[in-house]
Formats: structure tokens, C-alpha cells, sequence
């Protein structure tokens, strides 16, 4: 956590309120953009849940094979990633700027596996005639709601991946803190905790038997 | 962690390992539940039961936060859940009530 610059400020931890949290500021401000996030996110998927329990005719348009298979797979892409990115922390934190850079590597090859399969299923969708703002199954609602959600969340997934390259660059070439890759990675982790949510509440709510 | 001992990241490849098993072996859970018929309230409440362990999982161990200080902990997360729970209490009741109200 500590890198020179932000020991200074840990070093008065009992001497009158300096860093009540012992975090740096970069962690604590990702700390809170992710809880106005995670607000954010709550929003959309407690309107999405609404629709849901309150139209009796939701579609389930979700067969087993190939939706349900590829969002378990993609969640599998998604945990796995975070514990890649667990392990890219770990060794930001002894300096090993070599393997850093390899774990984030792999943490972003599986952000980008998830956006490809996400995207193969929406194209999958749109060939169904499934749009967000039209569908055949008469309630034009679960297009607003399926891919205004997954499309936010795809996004996250998107910048996530940007961030963890610029990072994984800058700290290659020494420019950036092992408390740098730290902040990343809560920011990755949350990505990961939002789909833990979608996953559930928009597949397998809505699965074809 | 004082400030002496910073670059000791707690928490071993062990622990994140199990956590990462567990993970897995919830979402293996959920898609179960998905197969089996349940009433709609059940299956929304079981799988939204399970997602919040998940999340208290990623919260607790791959972000870092149980090895944080209680303090970060308690500013961030408590008055956050209770918004949601808020949110939750006046929204469910209301959904409910519109099924019942619809002409189907």
C-alpha cells in the first residue's frame, strides 16, 4: 500500500485523525465511486426486477444452450479474472513488476473473452429480432431492461480492460505505484460483483425450459 | 498493517484459490435452482440470497476489505445496504400488487 509518498501520511495513524482509514486517497476514492456505482447499478436492476415480478407475461427467452451456457462461462471468464487480478495485486505488492504485468495481462484477456461472448450472444439476440426497443414476445420492456443492463455493465467491462492495459504499461515501465494496480483491481472487482447480480436476476430468471 | 509492514499483502494464494472454488460452486447452485420449477417470489428471494454471499465474498477477500480497517468498512458499506434495503421495501410490495391488478 505504502510507496513513500503516502507513508508519511499513515505514519500519524494515532496522532490525531491524519488517515482515519490507513488507505491512500487514490484507494479511498475508488472506494467511493465504487459504492455510487454500486448505487447506480442497484437502481437499474431493482427497475429491471420490478417489470419482472409485475408483468405475469415476462419472456423466458433464454434456452439452455447457447444463452445459459455462455453466461456461466462468462462468469467463470469474470471470477477467474478476479483472481488473477488478486494475484496481480499480490505481486505488485512485493515488486515483481515482470509477473504484474503478465497476471494483468491475463486478467484482461479474460475481461475481453467476456465481452466477446457477451457481444456473440447480443448478435445472437438481434438475429431473433430481439432489440431494446422492440421484440417478439410482446413485452418491448425486456429489451429496455435486458440490454440496458448488460450494455452498462459490458461497458464497465470495456473501460475495466483500457484501465487495466494503461496500468499494466505504467507499471511495466516503473511509472506507476503497486498501490496504482491495488486501486485497478477494486475497480476490477467490482465489475466482476455487479455480473454476480446480472448473471442471476436477467438469465436464469428467464430461462426457457 | 503499520507502516513498516505495508508490503506484506494479506492473505495467501491459498485463501483467494478457495475463494475463487466457492464462487464457482455457488454459481453452479444458481443455475441449478434456475432448472428446478420454483415459484417466481422463491427463486427471485433464493438467488438474490446467494448473490449477496457472493458479493460479500468479492467485498470480503478479492477486495480487500476484511484485511482493511473496520472503519473503511463501516463508512462504505452499512448506510449503502440500508439505501438498497430501502429501495427494496418500498419497490416489492407494489410489483406484487400490479400483478394482481393486471387483466391477464
Amino acid at each position: 500500500m505504502a510507496d513513500g509518498h503516502t507513508e508519511a501520511v499513515l505514519e500519524g495513524r494515532w496522532s490525531g485523525g491524519v488517515a482515519p482509514y490507513a488507505t491512500g486517497s487514490k484507494k479511498l476514492g475508488m472506494w467511493l465511486f465504487i459504492i455510487s456505482d454500486s448505487l447506480t447499478f442497484s437502481a437499474l436492476l431493482l427497475a429491471y426486477s420490478y417489470l419482472r415480478l409485475a408483468t405475469p407475461n415476462w419472456p423466458t427467452p433464454f434456452p439452455f444452450n447457447p444463452a445459459v451456457v455462455y453466461a456461466t462461462i462468462m462468469t467463470f471468464f469474470l471470477l477467474s479474472s478476479s483472481l488473477t487480478m488478486v494475484m496481480a495485486v499480490a505481486n505488485a505488492h512485493q515488486g515483481n513488476h515482470r509477473k504484474t504485468v503478465y497476471w494483468l495481462l491475463a486478467t484482461m484477456a479474460g475481461g475481453i473473452g467476456f465481452v466477446v461472448l457477451h457481444m456473440r450472444e447480443w448478435f445472437h439476440l438481434f438475429h431473433e429480432g430481439v432489440y431494446p426497443w422492440t421484440n417478439p414476445y410482446g413485452v418491448p420492456l425486456f429489451g429496455g431492461t435486458f440490454f440496458g443492463l448488460t450494455g452498462m455493465h459490458m461497458l464497465h467491462v470495456t473501460i475495466g480492460v483500457l484501465y487495466l492495459g494503461i496500468i499494466a504499461f505504467g507499471f511495466g515501465k516503473k511509472k506507476f505505484s503497486s498501490e496504482d494496480v491495488e486501486v485497478s483491481g477494486l475497480y476490477w472487482h467490482f465489475v466482476d460483483l455487479v455480473w454476480m447480480f446480472i448473471f442471476p436476476l436477467v438469465y436464469l430468471m428467464s430461462v426457457r425450459f | 498493517m503499520s507502516a513498516h509492514e505495508t508490503d506484506a499483502y494479506a492473505g495467501t494464494s491459498r485463501l483467494y484459490l478457495w475463494v475463487w472454488g466457492w464462487l464457482l460452486a455457488l454459481t453452479a447452485i444458481e443455475v441449478y435452482l434456475a432448472y428446478i420449477h420454483l415459484a417466481l417470489t422463491l427463486m427471485l428471494t433464493l438467488l438474490l440470497g446467494l448473490s449477496v454471499v457472493k458479493a460479500a465474498l468479492i467485498i470480503a477477500y478479492f477486495m480487500h476489505l476484511r484485511f482493511e480497517r473496520l472503519s473503511l468498512f463501516l463508512t462504505l458499506w452499512p448506510i449503502t445496504i440500508l439505501c438498497i434495503a430501502l429501495i427494496l421495501l418500498f419497490f416489492f410490495p407494489d410489483s406484487a400488487r400490479l400483478r394482481e391488478l393486471r387483466p391477464y
